[in-house]
């Protein structure tokens, strides 16, 4: 069972009154883009071993979209951050770091180095 | 404007504590940013309160201001007085960003009464009843549907669900209810 903290209206939210968004921090290609961009904005999604990226939604509460950042395996939540927001918090980040040395997770990753 | 029939028609249980329909209230859904003076008036000219502090609940002297979202308030008022409080309101506001709409029919209130509330809502939601304080809203989920749940007292719950589903609360609530069911677990 996980329960996350919804930043808008500061709830420890179980699970249940959530409901899932997928993956975060994509980046929509529409008309126009090219065909390999569009491909993998549609269809290619991580599926970590570790840390991963999700967008939330307080969907029994407030209502809003949020960010969150949690392991997969251990289902260790590393925190919760509003979703107006192209990266993660350094917070986050530093915290992930600080559970899993070494971890990737697209163009982020450990000691903020481009993969 | 036709009368307002309420969801339940006045529907009553009576186990270890009591859940009832509430009179229906008038309500107002104010969405605007909520830090903005001329909201604070509008809510104050409307209902008495102040801005409620997030998840709260604030009380005047012609009504009550409910915090549902950071962006959003519902006002709740005699039935009566609406089309006259929500022209005020969007008379106050109407150089402001905002939305108001008279959703007295959208919601239903049932109330939950008895030594025992806490424990009843504890069976069909999420929250934690035992940290909940009088006076705290938490929007969340009943069994399979949304509703608001305040405490006015550690004997008074108000449950505000949608109309739709006021029936489905209301046998949730009463099969939480039941006599027999107790499990002293506050």
């Amino acid at each position: 069972m996980l329960i996350l903290h919804c930043p808008y209206c500061g709830v420890d939210a179980d699970e249940t009154e959530l409901s899932p968004g997928g993956e975060a921090h994509l980046t929509r290609h529409g008309p126009g883009s090219d065909d390999t961009d569009f491909e993998s904005y549609l269809f290619m999604r991580e599926n970590p071993k570790g840390p991963q990226f999700e967008r939330w939604r307080h969907a029994m509460g407030c209502g809003k979209w949020f960010h969150a950042a949690r392991h997969t395996v251990t289902m260790q939540v590393f925190g919760t951050y509003p979703a107006q927001t192209q990266r993660p918090p350094q917070e986050i980040l530093d915290r992930i770091s600080a559970a899993q040395p070494g971890w990737r997770w697209r163009d982020l990753g450990d000691e903020g180095q481009r993969a | 404007m036709s009368d307002l029939q309420s969801a339940l028609q006045g529907a009553r249980f009576d186990g270890y504590v009591s859940v009832f329909e509430a009179q229906p209230a008038g309500m107002i859904q104010l969405r605007a940013d909520l830090a903005e003076d001329a909201v604070a008036h509008a809510v104050h000219r409307a209902t008495g309160a102040t801005i409620p502090q997030p998840l709260g609940l604030s009380t005047g002297d012609r009504g009550e201001a409910l915090w549902m979202a950071p962006d959003e308030l519902l006002l709740r008022v005699l039935t009566d007085a609406i089309p006259e409080l929500l022209a005020d309101v969007q008379d106050d506001l109407r150089d402001h960003h905002h939305l108001a709409l008279d959703v007295s029919a959208m919601r239903t209130e049932i109330r939950v009464e008895g030594a025992a509330v806490r424990e009843v809502l504890a069976k069909v939601t999420p929250v934690d009843m035992e940290t909940l304080k009088p006076g705290t809203v938490r929007r969340t989920r009943l069994a399979q549907v949304a509703a608001a749940i305040w405490l006015s007292n550690d004997e008074t719950a108000h449950v505000l669900c949608f109309r739709s589903v006021a029936t489905y609360v209301f046998d949730v609530l009463s099969v939480s209810a039941r006599k027999g069911g107790e499990v002293g677990a506050f």
